[in-house]
């Protein structure tokens, strides 16, 4: 029994197939410079800090490892976290999917009275959809984190795991704020701390004024039921620290099994998504704590599609994904595509894998391609999740068209009959002059080969000049 | 069936029987180290705090706040406070983003990675403390430092509320500029405790 995130709801499908999408970021090249240097940037900075630690392949290690273990043993785990939250004044809840999580919780806020909630960036809550469910039930949801909210403001989607706004650049944010936030100085100009400056004033009397928050986690810890959230402006701390009640959701594949294993993430994710020693806020709760913080916490265990992905032998290690979201910087691909075109929340290779896993892969069937499989999204990953070998698994899993599997079939015959071959060769040598890089081709291989380029014929094959010589 | 036992279902039919469970391979660095207070110092200075090496507590803060007001928890001793202040007896939201500063004490720090953690005991408050005044002042002993993140992690209770805090909140949000002090505090000292010779 393998039941996928459903359809309609929540943000793991593109409009159009990556190809396509693709196209059109291509032809942007503001976005491609933007794109080039974030990567690059953050790239230089984690190589810097992970060089810091003479043990970060040992720690890669461990964390693997801890990841395995963890899915072998996610039911007991995943109780024993419920058991331990609610022994702390907590209530857990069980969502088999994006509608049923959405349901629970915009119920919670209804239970509040409240109409507003605020939020810390959260892949979780993006992935199914909350805010659009929040807002069809009369809540209004307001991102805190800064590049959470310049997209929100500037009614976009997020392009990146960690730096959602990349392909933004200072101009273009100065002018959303100005369009869009209540009350910013007509004046503001688009010097970075400025902008800044205009979100704190902005958002500061929301945080003192709204009694629910709605957060991810990075880790939850079964054997202690605390929740960890990692971050770097406050925004996170105001939304765990503020409020009467808060709600967060968490992918079952979030939990760690003992508090010593944060003694390997805590060192791996930072270095491995800033390129921070450690990011500048990390909050840690467990339950509630009278006198101190949210006097209500909710916490929602989502699956959506993980146990799908679970299913699959080969394809189950993309959920050890921490999101930390190195493999988007190390990836050509994504370097020039930019995170829109992957049309998941989850772009980059790991997006190509999780994506379609957790739609079942004919829903996402060309993000499979969507890589070329240089195996750097390998190298940099803190989990060393195998992007290369899941993404090879899932195209195997993809629908071919039949035109393909025709015209493989004939190249293996061809292949096969040496007379055959050398014939081949000779015509691959006269379609040089009919079209070049397989343009030239006729249907159904032009379809093939838009967007593959085949190899010019050498001017003497192999043969020829074995023969000649 | 409820979702919870609709969802322990699928993962068991998911993972099949006895799934291959691996040893967890512990051969990274743990265990204590020799603490760099020099170290420290400099990771801390990197991520934009402003480090004081001093015996004299008072007299620092007093340098630091001038004629400003900070907000005190209760178990923040009276001989740090030189200054004038309110000691957190249950403070509105308001009277505490109102102060000038605040002063803690820290639970843990760590080398490494240049962090203080806050631990919400009594001489360092209620989480929100720290948070809403624009500058925090924070007391630290140096035998308080560890070297590595395990060490920290085994010296803290899980069950308590927890703030790692590493330089002041910072984004890098616009063009990958980091820019101090989006919404937590934009100014962080610490106070590093050194006997006097």
């Amino acid at each position: 029994m393998s039941t996928h995130a459903p359809k309609g709801v929540g943000h793991l499908r593109g409009d159009r197939p990556f190809p396509a999408a693709a196209k059109v970021a291509l032809a942007d090249p503001q976005l491609r410079r933007n794109l080039q240097h974030a990567t690059t940037t953050i790239r230089g900075k984690s190589g810097r800090v992970i060089a810091e630690l003479p043990d970060w392949q040992e720690l890669r290690s461990a964390g693997s490892a801890l990841k395995a273990y963890t899915m072998a043993n996610l039911p007991r785990l995943l109780e024993q976290l419920e058991e331990r939250v609610t022994a702390a004044g907590g209530v857990v809840h069980w969502a088999a999917d994006a509608e049923e999580a959405n349901r629970i919780v915009t119920e919670l806020v209804a239970a509040t009275g409240e109409k507003r909630v605020i939020k810390v960036k959260s892949m979780a809550t993006q992935e199914i959809g909350l805010n659009e469910a929040l807002e069809g039930a009369g809540i209004t949801p307001v991102e805190t984190d800064l590049a959470e909210l310049i997209v929100q403001l500037g009614h976009d989607k997020p392009s990146h795991i960690l730096v959602p706004a990349i392909h933004r650049n200072r101009s273009e944010i100065r002018e959303i704020f100005l369009r869009e936030m209540p009350g910013v100085d007509p004046a503001l100009t688009d010097d970075p701390p400025e902008l800044a400056g205009a979100a704190r004033r902005y958002l500061r009397e929301t945080f003192l004024s709204t009694k629910v928050a709605v957060s991810g986690a990075n880790f939850g810890v079964a054997e202690t039921g605390t929740l960890a959230v990692v971050e770097s402006e406050g925004n996170g701390r105001m939304c765990l620290t503020l409020p009467d009640t808060l709600i967060t959701v968490m992918g079952i594949e979030k939990v760690v099994p003992a508090w010593q294993d944060l003694e390997v993430f805590l060192q791996l994710l930072p270095r491995a998504s800033t390129g921070e020693r450690m990011n500048p806020y990390t909050s840690m709760w467990t339950g509630v704590t009278p006198g101190d913080g949210p006097q209500n916490f909710h916490l929602v265990l989502l699956d959506n599609g993980r146990t799908a992905v679970l299913a699959d032998e080969v394809g189950r290690s993309a959920l050890h994904c921490i999101r930390c979201s190195a493999c988007l910087n190390v990836c050509p691909v994504y370097e020039r595509t930019g995170g829109h075109a992957y049309g998941s929340v989850y772009p980059g290779p790991i997006g190509a894998v999780l994506s379609p896993q957790l739609t079942g892969v004919e829903d996402n069937a060309s993000l499979p391609y969507a890589s070329s499989l240089c195996g750097a999204c390998f190298d940099a990953c803190p989990v060393k999740i195998d992007i290369p070998s899941i993404l090879v698994h899932l195209r195997n899993q993809a629908p071919h068209p039949r035109s393909e599997k025709t015209a493989m079939a004939a190249a293996a015959y061809t292949m096969d009959h040496p007379k055959l071959y050398e014939r081949a060769q000779r015509a691959a040598k006269a379609a040089k002059l009919l079209g070049r890089r397989g343009r030239g081709l006729p249907p159904p291989l032009n379809g093939w080969a838009a967007s593959r380029d085949l190899p010019e014929p050498p001017a003497e094959t192999f043969r020829d000049w074995w023969r000649g010589r | 069936m409820s979702s919870k036992n609709l969802i322990l279902r699928r993962i068991r039919e998911a993972l099949g029987e006895n799934p291959s469970e691996p040893e967890v391979p512990r051969d990274y660095r743990r265990g204590e180290a020799p603490v760099d207070l020099d170290l420290l110092v400099e990771r801390l200075v990197d991520y934009q705090a402003v480090v004081h090496r001093t015996a004299d507590i008072s007299g620092t803060i007093r340098e630091i706040v001038g004629d400003g007001q900070v907000v005190v928890p209760p178990g923040v001793p009276d001989e740090w406070l030189a200054v004038r202040f309110i000691r957190d007896d249950g403070l509105s939201q308001d009277q505490i983003a109102a102060a000038d500063g605040v002063v803690t004490a820290a639970a843990v720090a760590v080398v490494e990675t240049g962090t203080v953690v806050l631990d919400a005991g009594e001489d360092q408050g209620r989480r929100i403390l720290s948070l809403l005044p624009d500058l925090h002042i924070c007391v630290l002993r140096a035998d308080q430092v560890v070297a590595s993140v395990p060490e920290a992690v085994a010296r803290l209770t899980p069950g308590r509320p927890l703030t790692w805090i590493s330089g002041p909140s910072a984004t890098s949000d616009i063009e990958l500029n980091r820019v101090e002090g989006v919404h937590g505090p934009r100014h962080l000292h610490i106070v590093l405790v050194q006997e006097a010779a």
